[in-house]
């Protein structure tokens, strides 16, 4: 059922306006372009990997090779030759690193660019931040406090090394490898990620954050991101992007998998401003990542909630498996998309077991000559005695170019199950832009201001810091669509 | 002095003239009321001073302090001192008042080159200025407009006037919809504003608002036009005569 669609003619002049768009200029260790059993070897052995997980690693791009890439999503873009990405790069690691002052000066640089204090400040506001550069985690802070409370946070390379028999239990237990193309090309060659442990009965003390940037021209990024909460815990995590300007398009492949056992939680928050192209799109990263958490336990909880801006075309599901009776998913989100940004992006919410609650909130914003579609799955199976399902989806159309979709599924196979789905598309409207601006307000603060309120529901749920990021961001993404 | 001129305004919507020549000259320190029917186009003179789009001048012109006002979007007319209070002010769901109250202050604090005040100087500011216009915290935690009576729109919108200490305000059927005590809280508050160097220009369909808003000229529209002008008795006379005859006596 397609709900709401709407698409008109007339192209408005755009501006280019992308903040973040500079690179950093890092010597580079990288394999050669494409990829074949040897470059998976090379990139295990550049982790100093433990044989089991190469032996994964070529067993995930055997059954890669095999599989065809999906077409489903409604994106359009040229074919990706993925034997023209380098699966490996990273900054030169002169030698391990203790502190701040031993990491490159460029690279700080790069981040305070981004308004990304990683240093004292960063300590002041309670953030542990274990900084991705590429492929390399290069500096990780807070990691003894978090470790005196048990918590584990690391790059996923070393809780390869350190704790082999958590990564070696869960690691594609939520998302398996070939679960799709992606996700078998990232089991393959994986080179990054984080590694979050939460033992039982502990609250992690702080936000638990990571940036991830994409550096390398043609660096193909697969990041992976394994996190597990044993039984009453509970985890916030922090996930944010930007990238540099670039003329080619740039492959994200990434694969996050959640874990919740009895009575834990896990908020896994994620602001995207990935460079989405100029105004035809050309140049903008491919955002392909696969995301999914599993509740385990009885009475868990798994709340996704993600402001998406970036990229140029964006094809993300982030989902919930509710297996643990009384569990509860999640899902918040809003997707900006302008000028030529592709969107489809939703959630799925796999109810197994009794009671399961699941909610999903979804704004959708297009601008530009933008494509923003909803698809989202709410499967009902056997024994979901009693489960219920809310999902409302609400589109905003700014200028007459754009377009918004919405793709619910709803797979039912109990009846005393509740779901219920309530879409909107609505344009923004002249009497609420005329009123701002007679106010004094030009028209982009006119519209920031709008748009964020209709995000309202969903901002509210991002930790403090993150929404005044996130409400600037979608200020800086609109900047250019109306007027 | 002088702070709006229009001269022989002439405008059409949808090819249809609604303002046929009108004139109107407000001074520093004056208050105007325009009256006239329904239809006569006196929602149109609002939106075409505020620059709403589609409200574009056929002939003639507006200056404002001496600045031509034709070629100015919304938000610069709003910056240069204009300030237009809505007949049905518009609702902005998920905005919260204070941060768009805050805002908008500090916008207009920003053009006129002054200091911004930080979130916690301002909701001082507010407080007060909100306590004299009988507007509680409650209100202001709510989202602009979003569920509001008639009564407590129409004091939102003298609250904005007040945080932008305008040179003109336009209030455009302020009184329509509030009861007695909310239309003595709204006009006290306009009172309480009005100095020897801004200008109040209150459009009414009722001379009722006049007992409260005491104007210096009063002027009859019809037609898109001003066809009577005089002082504060002239909207008694139509209070007690209707509009009936002013407007036969015209044709």
């Amino acid at each position: 059922m397609v709900a709401t669609t709407e698409t008109i003619n007339q192209v408005k002049s755009t501006t280019d306006k992308y903040k973040y768009g500079f690179s950093t200029k890092i010597e580079v260790d990288k394999a050669p372009k494409g990829l074949n059993e040897d470059i998976i070897r090379f990139i295990s052995q550049k982790k100093d990997e433990p044989k089991w997980m190469l032996d994964w690693r070529l067993e995930a791009f055997k059954k890669w090779k095999s599989m065809e890439k999906p077409n489903w999503a409604k994106v359009s873009f040229p074919d990706i030759d993925f034997q023209d990405i380098y699966y490996y790069a990273a900054p030169k690691a002169k030698k391990k690193l203790n502190s701040l002052e031993e990491v490159d000066p460029e690279l700080l640089k790069t981040y305070e660019k981004l308004g990304i204090p990683l240093n004292e400040q960063k300590m002041l506001a309670g953030v542990a931040v274990d900084a991705v550069f590429d492929s390399v985690s290069v500096a990780t802070t807070f990691r003894e406090k978090l470790s005196e409370v048990g918590v584990i946070f690391c790059p996923i390379s070393e809780a390869i090394k350190n704790h082999p028999d958590l990564v070696k239990k869960y690691i594609g237990s939520v998302v398996p490898v070939t679960d799709n193309y992606y996700t078998a090309l990232n089991s393959a060659v994986f080179t990054d990620g984080s590694f979050v442990y939460i033992p039982n009965g502990v609250k992690c003390p702080m936000e638990l954050s990571t940036y991830f940037r994409i550096n390398e021209k043609n660096t193909g990024q697969f990041e992976r991101t394994l996190i597990v909460v044993e039984d009453e815990g509970y985890v916030s995590y922090l996930e944010g992007c930007t990238a540099p300007q670039r003329d080619e398009n740039q492959l994200h492949a990434a694969v996050v998998e959640l874990v919740a056992m009895n009575k834990s939680q896990i908020k896994y928050s994620t602001v995207q401003n990935w460079y989405p192209g100029d105004e035809q799109g050309k140049g903008g990263i491919y955002n392909f990542v696969t995301k999914r958490g599993k509740c385990l336990g009885e009475n868990s909880k798994i709340s996704w909630t993600q402001v998406e801006t970036g990229s140029s075309i964006t094809w993300k599901y982030p989902s919930c498996i509710l297996m643990g009776d009384n569990s509860i998913g999640e899902f918040y989100s809003v997707a900006i998309t302008n000028n030529a940004q592709q969107a489809d992006t939703g959630t799925k919410m796999i109810h197994i077991g009794k009671n399961t609650k699941s909610t999903i909130i979804s704004k959708g914003i297009s601008a530009g000559k933008s494509q923003n579609t909803y698809r989202g799955q709410v499967q009902i199976q056997k024994g979901a005695y009693n489960a219920r399902n809310f999902t409302q989806c609400d589109s905003l159309l700014i200028g007459d170019t754009c377009s918004a979709h919405t793709v619910p599924y709803i797979n039912q196979h109990l009846s005393n199950a509740k779901v219920e789905h309530e879409a909107t598309t609505s344009k923004i409207s002249e009497d609420q832009l005329f009123y701002c601006m007679q106010r004094g307000l030009d028209a982009e603060q006119a519209t920031s201001m709008i748009v964020n309120g209709f995000c309202k529901e969903v901002m509210k749920e991002l930790p403090m810091e993150f929404a005044v990021e996130a409400q600037k961001l979608i200020g800086i993404s609109l900047e250019g669509s109306v007027g | 002095m002088p702070i709006l001129k229009i001269k022989n305004a002439e405008l059409s919507i949808n090819n249809k003239k609604i303002l046929k020549g009108l004139s109107l000259n407000v001074n520093e320190g004056e208050t105007h009321a325009i009256m006239g029917p329904n239809g006569s186009g006196k929602s149109t003179l609002s939106y075409m001073l505020a620059g709403r789009d589609g409200y574009e001048l056929d002939n003639g012109s507006i200056s404002f302090d001496n600045t031509d006002l034709t070629q100015l979007s919304p938000d610069e007319r709003s910056n240069l001192g204009l300030f237009l209070a809505f007949q049905y002010p518009v609702e902005l769901p998920g905005v919260s008042s204070t941060n768009f109250l805050r805002e908008i202050f500090n916008s207009r604090k920003k053009y006129l080159g002054e200091n911004e005040l930080s979130h916690l100087d301002f909701i001082k500011h507010l407080r007060k200025v909100a306590e004299n216009l009988s507007i509680k915290d409650e209100m202001l935690k709510r989202y602009v407009n979003f569920g509001f009576s008639g009564g407590e729109k129409k004091r939102f919108e003298i609250l904005q006037m007040a945080l932008l200490n305008p040179k003109i305000s336009v209030l455009d059927e302020t009184d329509s919809g509030l009861d007695v005590d909310a239309l003595k809280i709204v006009s006290e508050g306009v009172n309480n504003l009005k100095d020897k160097k801004n200008a109040v220009v209150v459009i009414t369909h009722y001379q009722r608002l006049l007992d409260y808003i005491k104007p210096d000229i009063v002027h009859i529209m019809s037609d898109g036009k001003i066809i009577k002008s005089g002082d504060a008795d002239l909207a008694l006379y139509v209070e007690k005569n209707g509009y009936s005859e002013i407007l036969n006596e015209k044709s």
